[in-house]
């Protein structure tokens, strides 16, 4: 994993997520400003439930902090570097680096193997093809995979697809797990094992940022921020 | 202000992707769906076998046509009074200026002439041929039909093929005898279809003896139509005065000089008087045959191969269009626009190329299997099929450009949320 950085005139560690008055405003007609100056900071190491009923603006807020979208207004450090001075082929590198993303609907190519799966995260990485099958197999170790590694995704549960696709996400080391309703197409046995694996996960310091609009699942983080017509606050 | 203090490029640096990856990524695209993969290569398979089969065969063709022409065309000249002399109306100009009869005897004299005869057609009035001396009301049985005389040297030159019976020989020419050989579509109007019972015709109210009649002729194809009588017949019972035109066959590669001695060998007092038609050079017909042939083929294959192209650019868009999902996954792992590009227009360019490699195989396979069902010698230029591949390859690329675009041209958000 990338060492943190340091705030160069505060002295400390800078966050992993730093959002400043941050809105995305859509130019439909009439214009929609799906977020409103939202402020959030994500330390390193820190679990972060986003909640919100559908629409408010929670993949809005995932996208821009997955760089998948830019924001049109405000500030966005991701580990101390700001997003929007960063051409599209940077914030590709950083999504590539620094991010892991885990999706409601897995992503997973269905005619790969689990291991190849698994391994495309290294692709865009330029990272050295040695030991990529290693890399790959302590990956899918540490989601409890290992035994399925040549099987296709289609023939895996709903929970070991998820599996499979975090650990793909885990498979460049990177600063931030972001997860868009990582359970929402499980059932409560699978949830509850796909959560307690994210556990772990944090407990060995990952940072994971979780959207979902269940409470069950958002009380399994240790910090819940909600998100109502694109207005974000913190919930006690 | 926040900034990294250590090993600040790691994060910001571009995403990259090396050239392995790319091919294991666009081999992997192809292999996913083998089956439509398959489709799509067969599309081009197709297309460029046809274009290389074309090709082949319009070279083995063409061959074949212009060593037909170089052994027919090349081999011929005729010869004609020039029509200022032979359309004079006096009997004396008009024997000054005619061919001589004896213009086979002259010819042959000649180094190169393989076979040299005489060719008239007679004018009969209103004379009518008939094969049976009695007049049906319910059928006709008398026609309008060309009466020609000939040399006995005629049926080498045009090389005629006898169906059944004899030919005019000397013999029948010098006694003037009556006898007539028959094309064989004025046998077939006549109704005669065998010599062995001494069928006779009439010519007005001549009676002749049909001793033969031709399958047919390389040359002078109005003989096919025609009744043919011995030229001393013809001087005698229609007062020709000369022969119409000497048809001659030279010997391979002889045209030219005998062209030139013609003339002078039949007219030496006045060789501008006669007319002599020889072959274009071969050369120049044979390259006019080639081109002609060649652009019809090439147009032909053409068609084929943009039909293929047309495929390829359909499944490729196609298959962005189902893959948007995939997309969405390669960006938000990194994959900058290029990247996707670049996969989709490997995967098409493959496609293209396999479907030449295969097209080019069975292209020639073509052209060996007709040359050998038609017992020709197949040709076909070497570059043919190792410019096939290169084809194929540049039609993929150029066909997967657009739907690459396409693929490019999706943001990660909305290629995420529309595919899974």
């Amino acid at each position: 994993m990338d060492e943190p950085t340091i705030d160069e005139v505060d002295g400390v560690v800078a966050p992993v997520i730093d959002l400043r008055d941050v809105g995305k405003r859509f130019e439909s007609e009439p214009p929609v400003d799906a977020l409103v100056d939202v402020n959030l900071k994500v330390q390193q190491g820190e679990w972060v439930a986003v909640v919100g009923p559908s629409g408010s603006g929670k993949s809005t807020l995932l996208n821009i902090i997955g760089c998948l979208d830019v924001h049109t207004s405000g500030s966005y450090r991701f580990d101390g570097i700001e997003v929007s001075d960063l051409t599209d082929k940077q914030r590709a590198g950083l999504r590539s680096r620094g991010i892991g993303f885990v999706f409601q609907s897995f992503h997973l190519l269905g005619q790969r193997s689990v291991i190849d799966n698994v391994m495309l995260a290294d692709v865009y990485r330029k990272a050295p093809r040695e030991d990529r099958r290693a890399r790959a197999d302590t990956a899918l170790e540490q989601v409890g995979l290992s035994h399925r590694s040549q099987f296709l995704p289609t023939r895996l549960s709903g929970g070991e697809r998820q599996r499979v696709a975090i650990a793909r996400a885990l498979m460049g080391s990177p600063r931030l797990l972001l997860c868009d309703e990582p359970t929402g197409n499980l059932d409560s046995t699978t949830t509850a094992s796909v959560l307690d694996l994210m556990a772990a996960l944090n407990l060995d310091g990952i940072t994971i940022v979780m959207i979902t609009h269940e409470a069950d699942v958002a009380n399994r983080a240790g910090r819940h921020v909600r998100i109502t017509d694109g207005v974000l606050t913190e919930v006690a | 202000m926040a900034r990294k203090h250590q090993n600040p490029t790691p994060l910001v640096a571009p995403s990259g992707m090396t050239t392995r990856d790319l091919a294991n990524e666009s081999v992997a695209g192809l292999f996913a769906r083998p089956g439509r993969t398959a489709l799509t290569v067969l599309g081009t398979v197709v297309g460029l076998a046809a274009l290389v089969a074309t090709l082949g065969l319009s070279r083995t063709a063409g061959n074949r046509i212009v060593g037909r022409f170089d052994e027919l065309a090349a081999t011929e000249i005729v010869i004609s009074p020039k029509p200022s002399a032979s359309s004079t109306s006096t009997a004396i100009s008009t024997a000054t200026s005619a061919l001589p009869w004896d213009a086979p005897t002259r010819l042959l004299r000649l180094n190169g002439v393989a076979a040299v005869g005489n060719l008239s057609t007679l004018n009969v009035g209103s004379r009518l041929v008939a094969s049976s001396p009695l007049s049906d009301p319910q059928n006709q049985t008398e026609f309008k039909l060309t009466v020609s005389a000939a040399s006995p040297g005629l049926f080498d030159a045009v090389r005629a093929d006898v169906r059944t019976g004899t030919l005019i020989n000397a013999i029948h020419s010098d006694r003037n005898e009556k006898v007539a050989v028959l094309g064989p579509n004025a046998a077939e109007r006549l109704g005669i279809t065998r010599v062995d019972q001494l069928p006779a015709i009439t010519i007005g109210d001549d009676l002749y003896l049909v001793i033969g009649i031709l399958e047919g002729v390389a040359r002078q194809p109005d003989l096919l139509g025609a009744v043919i009588i011995p030229e001393g017949t013809a001087r005698q019972n229609f007062r020709l005065v000369s022969p119409g035109l000497v048809v001659v066959e030279t010997n391979i590669g002889a045209t030219s000089l005998i062209t030139s001695q013609v003339a002078l060998a039949l007219r030496p007092d006045n060789p501008t008087s006669l007319k002599v038609v020889a072959p274009p050079e071969p050369q120049r017909v044979r390259d006019a045959v080639k081109n002609d042939l060649n652009l019809l083929f090439l147009i032909l294959g053409g068609v084929s191969l943009l039909v293929g192209a047309i495929g390829i650019a359909n499944v490729t868009l196609v298959s962005v269009i189902e893959r948007t999902g995939e997309i969405g996954l390669r960006r938000a792992l990194g994959a900058s626009r290029r990247h996707v590009g670049q996969q989709f227009l490997l995967e098409s360019t493959t496609i293209g190329f396999v479907g030449g490699v295969l097209g080019a195989s069975l292209g020639t396979l073509v052209v060996v299997i007709v040359s050998a069902y038609q017992s020709w010698t197949p040709v076909l230029d070497p570059a043919t099929p190792f410019l096939a591949p290169v084809v194929g390859a540049l039609t993929g690329l150029v066909s997967g450009t657009y739907p690459a675009i396409r693929a490019t041209r999706l943001t990660p958000v909305d290629a995420l949320r529309s595919g899974t």
